[in-house]
C-alpha cells in the first residue's frame, strides 16, 4: 500500500457513533408517531402531499445513513437507486398492471441486486474515491433511462405517467391521505427494520468496518461481504423510497433523478446528523422546505440564500439535528435537577 | 415573493365579500376559486434555478407585464396577482409547486409553465382538478389534444408544424430533392423529424437519403456533417440546438458542401448562432419565425416594437433585449390578458377555457405581420402559422406567404 493510500484510509471519514446513540428513546418515538398519525386529519391535501414527500425523502436519507453512518461508505449515487426503484414501479404499474403495493417489494429486490452488484467494484475503493465512483453512477443514470432500446418501456425523455391509487375497501379518505398512511406504514416498517439491523450482528459488523477495517477483518468479519451487503440494503431502501415517490408524484422522467437529487439526499443526511437515524426525517424536511423558504426570501438569489442557510447550519451545529437533540436532552436534564 | 401574495386572511375576507355581493347585487357575476371583484390569481412555474434557468427571464418578463397591466387599472377593474414559483426544471418539484398553487394559493389557473417534462408531470393532475393549464411554454405537439386533455392548451407553433412547412416548401420547389436530415436524439429532435416525414408523406422514404442523429453530450458534430455530405444530398434539414447549429453551418462551409439548408427556428438567433458561425457561411439558409426579432434593424420604427421598448424601459429596464425569451413572454402575456378580458364578469375556470378556445384572428403586438392567434374547441394550438425567412447579408429576409401547419397531439 502506498503512503498516500495509507493516509486516506487511516483518516476516519465518519465519526464513530455508538449504536445506542443512533435511535430515539421509546417515549419520544411514540410522541413522534402519534403526531405523524394524527396530523393529516387537520390539514389540507397539499400539506398531506408534502408530508408524504417528507416521509419518502426521509426513507431515502435513512438508506444513505445506514450506508454512511453505519458502514462508513460514501455514496453520491443514491439518485440512481431511487430512479431504478421509481421506474420499476412505474413500468410494472403502467405496462403490466401490477398492483402498486406489490411493486414495492419488487423494486426493493431489483435495487438490492443492483446495489449489491455495484458494491463489488466499490470494494476496492474507499473514502473520496468511492464517492466519485458513485457520482459517476448518478450522472450516468438519467442518460441510461433515455436509451433507445429502453424507450419502449421508460417512455424516453417524455417519461411515464403513473396512476394514483384510490383508498381500498371504500375507505372514506382522499387519495392523498390514503397514500400518506400507506407510506407511513412502509416507513415505520423500514425504520424498525433499520434499527434492528444496526443492533444485530450484521449491524455490529458494519460499525466495526466503519471504525477500523483492519481490526474488523482480524476479528473475523467478512469485510467484502458486509460492505457489499450495506450497499445492497441501502440501495433496496432507496429503491422503495423511489417507488413511493413515483406513486406520490404520479410521474417519472429522467430529469427527475439527476445528480442534484443525490446531492440533496447527501445534504439531508449531514443536516440530520450522520449515523443518527431519526435525523433522516429532519434532513428530509431541510431539503424539502428550506429551498422554498429561500425562494420566499429572494427569487433571484434563492440559490445564494439556500447556501447561506446551509452554511449557518453546518457552522452552528456541525453534527446536525443530532447535536440539537443532545443539547435539548442536556437542557432538560439540568432543568430537572434544579 | 412575499410582496406578490395577498395575505390569506385578506383574501378570504375578499372572497366572502365577493360571495355575498354576487348573490345579492349582481347575479350575473360568476367566480371560481382565485377570482373575485378585486383580483385574479394567476399561478406560474418557471425554472429560475437549474439547467434551464436561462428561461427564467420569461417569468420575470411576465411579472413585469402584469405590473404594467395593474398600473393601468387591471382587467375589467380586477388586479392580477401573479404568483410564480421555481421548479428548477425538475418534474417532482413542478408537481409540488403546481399543487401549492392550486390547493394552497388557490389560483384561478396556471399560466405558461415551462418545459415539456415539467408540464407532462402536472398535465394529468391539472385535468383531474379541472384547473386550466393555459398556454404552456413548450413546443411539443402533444399539448393540442382537447379530446383527452380539455384543460391543457399550448401556445407557440409546435415543432411538427414547423417541419411540415419546410416539407411542403421542398415538395413544391424541389420535388426531386435528395434530403439529408440531422437531428438531436431526444423528444425535441424526434418531434421535428416526425413532422418532417409526415409533411413529405409517401415520398419521405425515397426523398430522405440519409438520416443521422447526435447526442447532446457530443462535443462536436463535425463527423456527422462529413457523413451527410458523402451521401450526395442536395437538401439539408438541420434540426439542432444553437451550439450545434453554429458548428454545422461552419463545417458545411469548410467542406464546401452547399445544399439547400433548412434550419429549425430554435436556432434562428443571429446573435447566438449565425454570428459565431460567420455571416458569409450562413447566406441563403432558410428558417422560419413568428415574432419580430428585436435585434433586427427593420423593426426599429415599428409601433409594436416601440411599445415593447417603452414597456421594458418602465417596468423591466434590466432586461436583455437581444434575448428572444423577453419578446416571447411579452406576446404570451398579452394572450392571457386577451382571454381574461373576454371572460368579462364570468371568471370561472370553465369560461376561461371556453374563451381561450374561441380566439379569432387576434394579433398581439410583437408577432410578424399577418400571423394571427386562432383557436377553436377542437384546435388547442393558438399559434400555428409561420413566416419563411432567408438569411441575406446580416439579417433574415421574409419571403413567400404566411404558411400554416396545424397538427394535433
Amino acid at each position: 500500500m502506498s503512503a498516500v493510500e495509507d493516509v486516506v484510509t487511516e483518516a476516519p471519514a465518519v465519526e464513530a457513533v455508538p449504536k445506542r446513540a443512533m435511535t430515539l428513546g421509546t417515549g419520544t418515538s411514540l410522541v413522534v408517531l402519534a403526531a405523524l398519525l394524527i396530523a393529516p386529519v387537520f390539514v389540507k391535501n397539499f400539506i398531506i402531499f408534502q408530508m408524504t414527500m417528507l416521509l419518502i425523502y426521509g426513507l431515502a436519507v435513512l438508506a444513505l445513513n445506514i450506508l454512511t453512518g453505519g458502514s462508513g461508505q460514501f455514496s453520491l449515487g443514491q439518485s440512481a437507486f431511487y430512479a431504478v426503484g421509481a421506474y420499476t414501479t412505474a413500468v410494472l404499474m403502467e405496462h403490466f398492471n401490477v398492483n402498486y403495493a406489490l411493486t414495492l417489494p419488487i423494486a426493493g429486490v431489483v435495487c438490492f441486486a443492483f446495489g449489491f452488484l455495484f458494491g463489488q467494484p466499490a470494494l476496492r475503493l474507499s473514502g473520496v474515491y468511492l464517492a466519485l465512483a458513485t457520482f459517476a453512477l448518478a450522472t450516468a443514470m438519467p442518460q441510461l433511462l433515455k436509451l433507445n432500446f429502453l424507450e419502449h418501456w421508460t417512455g424516453g425523455v417524455q417519461g411515464l405517467v403513473v396512476t394514483k391509487p384510490d383508498a381500498p375497501f371504500g375507505l372514506p379518505m382522499s387519495q392523498d391521505m390514503w397514500l400518506y398512511y400507506f407510506t407511513l406504514v412502509v416507513t415505520i416498517a423500514i425504520y424498525i427494520f433499520a434499527v434492528n439491523l444496526l443492533r444485530s450482528r450484521s449491524g455490529r459488523a458494519f460499525m466495526a468496518i466503519r471504525d477500523n477495517e483492519i481490526a474488523a477483518s482480524a476479528m473475523g468479519v467478512d469485510v467484502a461481504l458486509y460492505k457489499t451487503l450495506a450497499f445492497g440494503v441501502s440501495a433496496a431502501i432507496t429503491g422503495i423510497a423511489g417507488s413511493l415517490g413515483a406513486i406520490a408524484v404520479q410521474f417519472v422522467a429522467p430529469d427527475s433523478y439527476t445528480i442534484t437529487l443525490a446531492i440533496s439526499l447527501f445534504l439531508g443526511m449531514v443536516v440530520g446528523g450522520v449515523g443518527w437515524l431519526p435525523g433522516s426525517i429532519v434532513g428530509a424536511a431541510f431539503i424539502i422546505f428550506v429551498p422554498n423558504i429561500a425562494e420566499g426570501i429572494s427569487k433571484g438569489l434563492s440559490g445564494a440564500v439556500f447556501g447561506v442557510l446551509l452554511f449557518l447550519v453546518i457552522y452552528l451545529v456541525p453534527h446536525g439535528a443530532r447535536q440539537v437533540a443532545i443539547l435539548g436532552q442536556q437542557l432538560a436534564g439540568k432543568l430537572r435537577k434544579n | 415573493m412575499p410582496a406578490m401574495h395577498v395575505r390569506l386572511g385578506a383574501f378570504s375576507a375578499a372572497l366572502v365579500l365577493a360571495a355575498t355581493l354576487s348573490t345579492t347585487a349582481s347575479a350575473q357575476k360568476k367566480y371560481d376559486t382565485g377570482a373575485s371583484d378585486t383580483e385574479i390569481k394567476i399561478g406560474n412555474i418557471m425554472p429560475y434555478s437549474g439547467p434551464a434557468s436561462a428561461y427564467g427571464v420569461i417569468g420575470k418578463t411576465e411579472e413585469a407585464f402584469f405590473r404594467k397591466i395593474n398600473a393601468e387599472g387591471g382587467i375589467n377593474g380586477r388586479k392580477i396577482n401573479f404568483i410564480t414559483y421555481d421548479d428548477g426544471y425538475s418534474p417532482p418539484k413542478t408537481v409540488e409547486q403546481a399543487r401549492k398553487l392550486v390547493e394552497s394559493d388557490e389560483v384561478l389557473l396556471i399560466f405558461n409553465s415551462l418545459g415539456t417534462p415539467p408540464n407532462s408531470a402536472i398535465q394529468k393532475y391539472m385535468n383531474q382538478k379541472k384547473v386550466p393549464q393555459l398556454f404552456v411554454a413548450t413546443g411539443a405537439t402533444k399539448w393540442n389534444d382537447p379530446q383527452n386533455f380539455p384543460w391543457t392548451m399550448g401556445w407557440q407553433p409546435n415543432y411538427q408544424s414547423e417541419t411540415i412547412i419546410y416539407a411542403k416548401y421542398i415538395l413544391k420547389n424541389k420535388p426531386d430533392a435528395k434530403i439529408a436530415v440531422l437531428y438531436q436524439n431526444d423528444d425535441y429532435g424526434k418531434d421535428y423529424l416526425k413532422g418532417f416525414k409526415d409533411g413529405l408523406g409517401a415520398k419521405a422514404a425515397s426523398m430522405i437519403v440519409i438520416e443521422d442523429s447526435y447526442e447532446v453530450s457530443e462535443p462536436t458534430i463535425d463527423s456527422h456533417i462529413v457523413r451527410l455530405k458523402a451521401s450526395g444530398a442536395d437538401v439539408f434539414m438541420n434540426i439542432t440546438t444553437p451550439k450545434f447549429a453554429a458548428q454545422a453551418i461552419k463545417k458545411n462551409a469548410e467542406l464546401g458542401w452547399k445544399p439547400l439548408h433548412f434550419l429549425n427556428n430554435v436556432s434562428g438567433s443571429i446573435g447566438s448562432v449565425i454570428k459565431p458561425a460567420g455571416f458569409e457561411n450562413a447566406q441563403d439558409i432558410i428558417s422560419s419565425q413568428y415574432f419580430k426579432d428585436p435585434t433586427d434593424a427593420q423593426w426599429k420604427s415599428d409601433p409594436a416594437m416601440i411599445a415593447w421598448n417603452e414597456f421594458l424601459d418602465k417596468y423591466y429596464p434590466e432586461a436583455n433585449r437581444a434575448d428572444a425569451s423577453v419578446m416571447y413572454a411579452y406576446i404570451v402575456s398579452q394572450g392571457l390578458v386577451h382571454v381574461l378580458k373576454a371572460c368579462g364578469d364570468n371568471l370561472t375556470r370553465e369560461n376561461v377555457m371556453k374563451q381561450a378556445a374561441s380566439i379569432k384572428d387576434y394579433e398581439p403586438g410583437g408577432l410578424l405581420p399577418g400571423i394571427k392567434v386562432n383557436t377553436s374547441p377542437t384546435d388547442f394550438a393558438p399559434l400555428s402559422q409561420l413566416q419563411l425567412i432567408r438569411f441575406k447579408g446580416e439579417h433574415w429576409e421574409r419571403f413567400g406567404e404566411i404558411l400554416s401547419g396545424d397538427v394535433g397531439g
